[in-house]
């Protein structure tokens, strides 16, 4: 075979390469287990100014990790890029030429990062179910060490779309002289019971799975993939539209066919796979289901039913946000059922109610909860036209010299 | 700036909160945050405009107000301003009972449908009035529900809203004495500061 470079294009932040970064000091978690100390994997792109004022955090969802944008493997020209490439480079919103871009695979993750596949130093053993379930507050504070490692006192913004946005808002909450901007895209105040619901599916068709050994499965050189496989069928459903899925699989149909498109042309009167969806959501479930861990899987579930940053004030998120500093941006989309528009108008108005500085933009688009991952022309415009103004706002800020790009 | 944005400006207190009930690009907004520090956020619907927005800076958030400001609660501004938008709107009486309910004060301004040249317009040609304010013709004008200084009036005696001031500009924007001896015949724009 050829062995060809590959082509990147020219917005590309390139070839990146991730680092692992040691924590050596203990991390006290909300559940009051500590761990005792910690990898992260973090990648990072651009350049940080000389006085540390360019430095934004990218924090990412349920599935992704730390490597957002770029390519790791030069030699590879099938490789996709990082998760959040359509967002992320020179010229792209989140511009590698002006800041400086951080991302980290989170704690209890399966790319690199200390989760339940990494060895317990006690046992010389995959941690497995022993590992603690850490939640969004946990990860903001680990976050927060790596600012200070990386010598951060203050991102310029912090950024996350779904489960990601809830660590923007944790941060805006526990740390709120620690950024200047908070970007909330496709996010809730905290899961509906329809989420949990949801949530609960997933973790009951990993467990009931007999190759899941009871988090064991390291031991046992297998892990469970057909749990794994229905809980991403049923995740997935739920970051699609009806929509979306009705025109991935109705491309030649007549139009009231729903996307109800077959594989061979006709039924098999059986319980076979009659439709071409019932492929992709097995194709989509298995493929994840080799690059995810179980119980990292489990264990973000959890870290999103837990989420509910009200809890602390009364149940009311507008006591939350009374002592953040940084000015906010929401951003929702029309086909969202997952975290509907209706839930980031949530945010909107507790914002609004203890009078913070917010701006709210519900974009049209037919992707679900996946739009947030999606190059959709006006959420691109709207995130270069707020970058530029938190641009202008690094080149503004008083004191010091700074380094030009 | 428009003029008639020039002339509220001064019923606006430094410091103070503003919201703009359609704000477009978010001038206004910003000229108030230059000139008088207030905290401002706009409301829009326009997908350019609140992108200009953000590019400047101003907060501004996308909703139609036509279906109400339930999401903002009572006395959360010192000042909301409504610009040349009240006869655009569904439910302009209501909007105009959010706004006393959302702002300790609050600006309207309308264009006045009872000015001369309009009435002469239906008096003699008898067609729906065309002016540089309103530059519509009546199948494709935005406006819904043309109202007059004498209607606005009316609507605040009977929902008991104060009027704080009232003012009426030519189409020049100036005041004029003609304007001022008979605002509801020689006035082109109105201009009221009201509160509950």
């Amino acid at each position: 075979m050829e062995n060809t470079l590959k082509q990147i294009p020219a917005d590309s932040v390139g070839i990146v390469s991730p680092q692992r970064l040691h924590f050596a000091e203990p991390l006290r978690l909300r559940s009051g287990r500590v761990i005792e100390n910690y990898d992260l994997m973090v990648e990072t792109y651009g350049t940080l100014n000389a006085d540390k004022s360019n430095a934004i955090l990218v924090c990412h969802a349920l599935s992704g990790d730390h490597h957002a944008a770029g390519f790791h493997d030069a030699q590879n020209p099938k490789e996709k890029p990082g998760w959040w490439d359509c967002a992320i480079g020179p010229g792209k919103p989140f511009d590698s030429k002006i800041f400086f871009i951080v991302c980290l695979n989170n704690l209890g993750g399966c790319a690199g990062s200390t989760g339940p596949s990494s060895i317990n130093p006690e046992t010389g053993k995959p941690f497995g179910p022993d590992f603690p379930i850490v939640t969004v507050r946990d990860w903001v504070n680990s976050q927060a060490r790596l600012a200070d490692r990386l010598g951060i006192q203050q991102w310029a913004a912090v950024i996350g779309g779904s489960l990601g946005g809830m660590q923007v808002m944790r941060w805006a909450i526990s740390f709120p002289d620690r950024l200047r901007h908070a970007i909330v895209i496709a996010a809730a105040p905290k899961l509906s019971a329809q989420n949990i619901a949801f949530n609960e599916v997933a973790r009951q068709s990993i467990m009931s799975d007999p190759e899941f050994h009871n988090g064991r499965y390291y031991d046992f050189n297998t892990y469970p993939k057909k749990g794994v496989t229905l809980a991403r069928m049923v995740g997935h459903i739920t970051y699609l539209s009806d929509a979306v899925l009705s025109n991935k699989f109705g491309k030649d149909a007549i139009v009231d066919t729903f996307g109800r498109d077959l594989r061979s042309g006709k039924l098999s009167f059986g319980f076979d796979l009659d439709f071409q969806v019932q492929s992709y959501l097995q194709y989509k479930g298995e493929s994840f289901s080799k690059n995810f861990d179980a119980n990292t899987y489990l264990l973000i579930t959890k870290t999103l039913d837990y989420f509910d940053p009200a809890v602390d004030y009364d149940g009311d998120l507008s006591k939350a946000f009374a002592n953040s500093n940084c000015k906010f941006l929401v951003m929702a989309f029309t086909s969202d059922w997952r975290f509907a528009p209706e839930r980031s108008k949530e945010i909107v108005e507790s914002l609004l109610k203890a009078k913070r500085e917010v701006s709210y933009l519900e974009i049209e688009a037919d992707a679900g909860h996946d739009s947030f991952l999606l190059a959709v022309p006006r959420y691109m415009q709207a995130l270069h036209a707020y970058m530029s103004r938190v641009a202008a706002e690094i080149i503004s800020l008083p004191d010091i010299s700074r380094e030009s790009h | 700036m428009r003029a008639d944005l020039s002339l509220i400006q001064d019923w606006i207190s430094p410091g103070s909160r503003v919201l703009d009930l359609g704000c477009g690009d978010g001038s206004f907004l910003a000229h108030l945050k230059r000139t008088k520090n207030i905290r401002g956020c706009g409301l829009e619907i326009d997908p350019a405009n609140i992108h200009l927005c953000l590019q400047a800076g101003i907060n501004v958030i996308e909703q139609d107000m036509d279906k109400g400001l339930a999401n903002f609660e009572t006395d959360s501004f010192d000042t909301v301003v409504l610009a040349q938008t009240l006869q655009a709107l569904h439910k302009p009486d209501e909007i105009v009972d959010a706004m006393i309910r959302v702002g300790k004060n609050c600006i309207l301004t309308f264009p006045n449908f009872a000015y001369w040249r309009h009435r002469l317009s239906l008096l003699t040609g008898g067609r729906m009035p065309k002016s540089p304010q309103l530059p519509y013709e009546w199948y494709n004008t935005p406006n819904l529900h043309h109202c007059t200084i004498g209607d606005f009036d009316a609507l605040c005696a009977t929902k008991k809203i104060k009027v704080l001031h009232r003012t009426v500009v030519d189409d020049q924007h100036l005041h004029s004495t003609l304007a001022n001896f008979n605002p509801n015949f020689f006035g082109v724009n109105a201009i009221y500061h009201i509160s509950r």
